[in-house]
């Protein structure tokens, strides 16, 4: 399939589920979806159309949280970067390690430094951080301060 | 249910001498279950480069990891150019290429021979590393360093390669062949290794698919993914030489990859030297414009992911990397169930991980202010002892 097809197909497919979709390059797509349609339009990429997932980056954007999917079709260079924004007070997407166990470990990443919760998830233990971590204190918000002695203080570590 | 025991191999690994830290629970000497923990590396990169200028970026991700040092930096630029579609010139584009496939050659010896070395097979240890010095001096000659080159900035390189220094260089590249042969008939022949790696953690085309693993670990098992043919960046596409790919996934044919791969970088680190166009080897880039980009990179273990994205300013507001062995150590789960205790080692060996490239991610330890004494850490580590004990005995 060339890469007018694919990106023709994604549109036919999901159109009420699209909500932006920017043609950046002749590499890079990027395709704003709901957060409810993730898991059916990430299957369609990843089993469907037989891409790679190459990871997915959650960024902490002032008003809203928004996390990047990234998938790669090696055979048409094509980097397509899903992207969904959750709002801040409802932090809840559907996990994509049940379909695939490559987003296992990023989610569980995503889930201790932005404090996203992935519904469906099967272990969702810290990752990076230490078991002694203090609850509801996640490193990659744009509010956290931590290398601030004073707020290490006030904490009482 | 037979009787199960915990085998923890870390939280320093005896052999690979990084952080990280295995629990094996095994009936008899068959591994039924394994659990990874990372995390005890963090630096928090991705946090640090917030804070930085786009100059100063490629120097703070250079230091991700100590082998493939020049991997970060160069996936990076490439983000930070595909902000703005930035084109760089085709003589730094060469020098660029010959800095990562010098880069492969000396990171899959270290890994061959550190391979032989978990085996117990020492010469193929003292072979590997000897070649890799003689690399290294490759290296010092074009660069001026064994490791961190330094080489990279966005919009091009950072030095010129001069053209005295080429015959030294061609000298020394050529010398190790012949070694290199032979090192490849001691691993390809030898019934040894046969016997200790053939058909031992195998990870099927299915499993490297499901897990999305990347480089050498994924091409052993028939995976015809490479970005550096898929995704044709700095000088790949303008040189020729062939993507190996092997298809039975276990220990054997990843050494066999990156045996063979050594050879591919050889060549074409060598059709570089002999076609390096003249000319600049900076576009001179005044600013970076707001957008977000992505640059990857194949490195000897598989695949770098830079994402970058600008408001406009001189930093940027996130940066998020992902090095390969993040995608390959979870395949543990695929390849070591089922097999013997003997062989655990060797198979977590052969993805090459590389833990300070995983644990990038978080901020500083909050703990780090507390100082433990050797009483404390004595009782802290039977603490755990006690609690590992009441939960699986």
């Amino acid at each position: 399939m060339r890469r007018e097809e694919v990106l023709k197909n994604i549109k036919g497919k999901f159109k009420g589920d699209i909500i932006e979709l920017f043609d950046k390059s002749s590499k890079r797509v990027y395709i704003e979806i709901k957060p409810q349609s993730l898991v059916k339009v990430a299957t369609y990429i990843f089993k469907d159309l037989k891409a790679r997932f190459n990871i997915a980056s959650g960024m902490d954007a002032r008003l809203h949280i928004e996390i990047l999917y990234h998938f790669t079709i090696e055979p048409i260079n094509l980097l397509i970067s899903l992207r969904v924004k959750l709002p801040k007070d409802k932090l809840e997407i559907d996990s994509l390690a049940p379909v695939f166990e490559a987003a296992n470990w990023i989610e569980r990443e995503m889930h201790e430094l932005l404090g996203i919760n992935f519904k469906g998830h099967p272990n969702l233990k810290k990752l990076l951080l230490p078991d002694e971590w203090p609850e509801g204190v996640y490193p990659l918000r744009a509010e956290y301060k931590e290398w601030d002695k004073n707020a290490i203080r006030d904490r009482g570590l | 249910m037979a009787k199960r025991t915990i085998v923890p191999i870390g939280p320093y690994h005896p052999l690979q001498e990084e952080p990280e830290f295995f629990t094996l629970t095994i009936e008899g000497e068959k591994v039924v279950d394994i659990d990874v923990q990372v995390g005890y590396n963090h630096r928090g990169i991705e946090k640090i480069s917030e804070m930085k200028t786009f100059d100063q970026i490629p120097f703070v991700v250079e230091r991700i990891c100590g082998i493939c040092s020049t991997s970060h930096p160069f996936a990076c630029v490439q983000a930070i150019e595909d902000i703005n579609d930035i084109e760089v010139p085709e003589r730094a584009k060469y020098i660029r290429t010959i800095v990562g496939e010098g880069e492969r050659i000396h990171s899959h010896l270290l890994w061959l021979g550190l391979a032989g070395h978990f085996l117990g097979y020492n010469t193929v240890y003292m072979w590997a590393w000897k070649l890799r010095e003689e690399i290294l001096d490759v290296m010092e000659i074009l660069y001026g360093n064994r490791n961190n080159y330094a080489m990279f900035k966005p919009g091009g390189v950072r030095r010129d390669i001069k053209d005295e220094d080429i015959p030294d260089v061609l000298k020394k590249i050529n010398s190790i062949i012949p070694t290199l042969e032979m090192l490849k008939k001691a691993v390809m022949d030898d019934p040894v290794l046969h016997a200790r790696t053939k058909g031992v953690g195998i990870l099927t085309k299915e499993e490297a698919i499901n897990y999305s693993a990347l480089g050498p670990t994924s091409r052993a098992s028939g995976v015809t993914k490479d970005v550096r043919k898929d995704a044709p960046y700095a000088a790949y596409d303008k040189v020729a030489w062939d993507m190996i790919v092997t298809q039975n996934g276990d220990v054997f044919d990843k050494a066999v990859v990156r045996v063979l791969e050594t050879f591919e970088s050889i060549n074409i680190m060598k059709q570089c030297i002999f076609n390096l166009p003249e000319g600049e080897v900076d576009a001179n880039i005044k600013s970076i414009s707001a957008g977000e980009g992505i640059g990857t990179h194949e490195a000897p273990r598989g695949e770098v992911f830079h994402y970058i994205r600008s408001d406009g300013t001189n930093t940027p507001i996130r940066h998020k990397v992902r090095a390969p062995t993040f995608m390959n150590l979870p395949t543990y789960k695929a390849t070591i169930i089922g097999e013997t205790i003997a062989d655990a080692s060797i198979i977590l060996a052969a993805i090459d991980p590389c833990y300070c490239c995983t644990e990038r991610m978080a901020v500083r330890d909050t703990k780090g202010k507390k100082l433990y004494g050797g009483e404390e850490l004595i009782r802290l580590s039977q603490e755990k002892t006690e609690k590992l004990r009441a939960k699986y005995v």
